[in-house]
């Protein structure tokens, strides 16, 4: 048995780690929230010439070609990190066409997202809804009309996979934003370091990228990298909460003495082991192919949630009220929980589609 | 990544599963009827003596006191095929995984000779008597005393919720022996003779209506200075080699225990006001709650078991399953119960899958406190994983004798 990343993985994550210390955290993320560029472009540009864009691209298309566990790695350390660059949306575009793009289409996008010529985005949400059924946005004829919003690092972006209502049902689409028929506009949200974007598609061309089964596998996919990035957060919501307990002091001893403090602390630990559990066994799956894919990918994702607003919301807590000020870095967990939950469907969503999961499965064996 | 076994642990769960398949042919089915542990000491002997004498007992013992020398992975290879049958094993669970190690490793040549191969091959069964009315999750807090008497000790006290004492030849009995000393300084462990004039086990009965535990009497027991585990004063330091095991054997749900399976069973038979139960929101994300938890610390285990497979220790995760098992197992059952209304309450009447619920939600109020309590098992976490410094101690450092309660 051999239930842990791979040897190749684990020095990617170690790499990553040590360049998002030097390079990211909460002070990059800070001069990101004061600034009025929409991402960190220098940095961008590092994680390209390291290779990270093109780590999970196959040779073929001028990539790396390393497993889908190089992707779940990238994106906890992103995630860790509150890196303000595009990483983890390129991340899930990449396996997006991987898993379902033809020939042609890797052809045409890979090897530009690889180098870096190409920033792609996802994007899923709209508003008010999560059930792909109820999408405004709708394909007739090789076009798309509609809007997605919030659309992370939506200005950074070249290209977008967006989905929306086609012929057969829910679909993923690949629009080119420099095509006619798209518009591109800032849209303000509660993270105030990672920017989103509004899209507004009139008449523009859709490509097709797969089939209503391929969209469901690539939401499982992106929901699986989506828990890696949530654990390297709420890993760091936790990891500042623990310094700060073994630091302050209050009634003559360090509040982390206290069991109402350290209690919450190691239930933090608890929720994120629980979900580490489920994202290394969705990994799996992923890269298996295994039959359990939708199920251990939902598990991961309402883990993995529930592990980053915990520590988030209590990180806050721990500290107190210099905590809540705006001076302090808790913010930016508490913030960076809710965007995760927007970009790909709440816990309500996410443990309904798990049940569903078990439920099919309970018939399929009966 | 991958579940399979390596080259060398698939040889040997194919060795155990077609030995069980002829040696365990008998327990193929569960007992026709619940059997009580005392009823079940002639069979429990003899499984033990098969597997003896097949080499499948003492598996990661070292040679030299009768084990196989193998690897933790060999274990709990051969456990986990056992468990597909309904062998009885509970007999000799704790003598044989906590307290015959901490014979090998604290006793005298005499006594390793004495006791580790009878306790090996079923003969005799061990106890552990740890607990007392005052001392709990403060273990190092014990009052009963063994006093020296030329080359024997005296023992007087009371020890509590001990498994099998009433079934037991032996057991491992930490005492104080120096009240003058600080609380963890002044201790002592003994081997007792459980048939020995001034011993009185008494089966207690717990809050579920059950009688798994015992409490058991000490009045002028006497014990030689030869069967002393350790250094006069030692005793914590030996205990804790004990309290190692147990934590690890504790840790697991529950064979028997009901999980998101039997929730999802119930709900889909009940209507409720608003419609059929399974559909409700509030019943699929108790369902999803439920299985992030089992599945997780199944999955928490199979990380463990890689890294012993890979002959690494395991990581510190291993620690939130007690904690976690617990918790959900009563939250689960007490969801389930609410969601059956009246019938949820009621015990007459011939539902199992509503008294597997209601057994569970009883039972589970013991496992959050056996073998170290939620709050106990926070506090590890936070100070072993985490770092965070120890709670507060006032008496860590005053002689015994002089503690007062506040």
């Amino acid at each position: 048995m051999d239930f842990d990343f791979s040897d190749d993985a684990k020095a990617l994550r170690e790499q990553a780690r040590k360049f998002f210390d030097e390079r990211a955290g909460p002070a990059v993320a800070r001069a990101s929230m004061n600034g009025t560029a929409s991402f960190d472009a220098a940095l961008w540009q590092a994680v390209v010439d390291l290779g990270w864009t093109a780590a999970r691209v196959p040779e073929a298309h001028g990539g790396v070609g390393m497993s889908s566990e190089a992707a779940c790695v990238l994106a906890e350390e992103a995630g860790r990190s509150l890196a303000p660059i595009p990483l983890a949306q390129a991340l899930a575009a990449t396996e997006a066409l991987i898993a379902l793009g033809t020939p042609e289409q890797q052809a045409r996008w890979l090897p530009g997202i690889a180098d870096g010529s190409v920033v792609a985005v996802t994007g899923w949400a709209e508003g008010g809804t999560a059930s792909p059924a109820k999408a405004s946005a709708k394909v007739d004829g090789g076009a798309i009309n509609g809007t997605k919003s919030p659309i992370a690092d939506l200005a950074a972006a070249t290209m977008a996979i967006v989905s929306a209502a086609g012929p057969d049902g829910p679909a993923l689409y690949i629009v080119d934003l420099k095509g006619e028929g798209v518009g591109v506009a800032p849209v303000d949200t509660l993270d105030l370091v990672r920017r989103h974007g509004t899209l507004t598609l009139s008449g523009a061309a859709a490509d097709p990228l797969g089939t209503t089964a391929g969209y469901h596998d690539w939401l499982d996919r992106a929901a699986i990298l989506g828990s890696f990035e949530a654990m390297g957060t709420a890993t760091a919501a936790m990891d500042m909460a623990v310094a700060y307990a073994k630091e302050r002091t209050a009634f003559g001893q360090k509040i982390g003495r206290y069991q109402g403090i350290k209690h919450k602390c190691a239930d933090m630990y608890i929720k994120l082991e629980l979900a580490r559990a489920h994202a290394l066994h969705a990994a799996w799956a992923m890269e298996a192919g295994a039959a359990e894919l939708r199920q251990a990918a939902s598990a991961a994702r309402v883990a993995s949630l529930d592990a980053l607003a915990f520590a988030a919301e209590e990180n806050v807590q721990i500290h107190g009220g210099i905590g809540f000020t705006w001076e302090s870095d808790c913010q930016f967990y508490y913030r960076r929980n809710r965007a995760l939950v927007a970009a790909l469907g709440s816990r309500n969503f996410w443990a309904d589609r798990l049940v569903r999961s078990l439920e099919q499965r309970n018939a399929a064996a009966a | 990544m991958d579940f399979n076994d390596t080259p060398d642990d698939a040889e040997y769960r194919a060795k155990a599963r077609a030995w069980l398949a002829t040696a365990a042919a008998d327990y193929r089915d569960p007992p026709a009827r619940p059997v009580s542990r005392g009823e079940n000491v002639p069979e429990s002997r003899k499984w033990q003596k098969i597997k003896h004498a097949a080499g499948y007992t003492g598996i990661t013992w070292p040679k030299a006191f009768g084990g196989q020398g193998l690897s933790p992975m060999h274990s709990i290879i051969f456990n986990q095929e056992q468990s597909k049958y309904h062998a009885p094993t509970e007999l000799f669970a704790i003598g044989l995984g906590m307290c015959i190690p901490t014979v090998f490793t604290h006793g005298s040549p005499a006594l390793i000779e004495r006791y580790v191969a009878k306790a090996l091959e079923g003969e005799e069964v061990w106890c552990q008597l740890f607990s007392e009315p005052s001392a709990g999750s403060d273990l190092a807090g014990i009052r009963t005393k063994a006093v020296r008497d030329g080359d024997d000790w005296v023992i007087d006290g009371q020890k509590v919720w001990t498994t099998n004492a009433h079934l037991s030849d032996f057991g491992i009995i930490v005492t104080r022996t120096d009240p003058s000393a600080p609380k963890h300084k002044g201790l002592t462990m003994f081997i007792v003779d459980m048939h020995a004039p001034g011993v009185e086990a008494r089966p207690l009965k717990q809050m579920s209506g059950g009688s798994d535990f015992n409490e058991v009497f000490f009045t002028g027991v006497r014990v030689s200075d030869s069967h002393r585990l350790g250094a006069v004063g030692d005793g914590w330091k030996v205990s804790l080699t004990t309290l190692m095991n147990e934590r690890l054997a504790v840790g697991g749900k529950p064979g028997h225990a009901p999980g998101y399976r039997d929730l999802m069973a119930l709900a889909a038979r009940i209507e409720t006001d608003m419609g059929p139960a399974i559909e409700a929101r509030d019943v699929r994300q108790r369902i999803a709650v439920t299985y992030i938890a089992d599945e997780g610390i199944r999955l928490t285990q199979m990380r463990a078991l890689s890294a012993l497979s890979k002959g690494e220790a395991p990581g510190p995760e291993q620690s939130i399953s007690k904690v976690v098992v617990a918790k959900t197992m009563q939250e689960m059952a007490a969801f389930a119960l609410d969601l059956s209304e009246a019938s949820g309450f009621t015990t007459a009447g011939g539902d199992p899958g509503l008294h597997k619920l209601q057994g569970s939600y009883m039972a589970s109020a013991g496992l959050r406190i056996a073998g170290g309590t939620d709050e106990i098992l926070r506090n590890i976490i936070a100070e072993r994983v985490l770092g965070l410094p120890g709670d507060m101690r006032p008496d860590k450092d005053t002689p015994f004798n002089e503690i007062r309660a506040a």
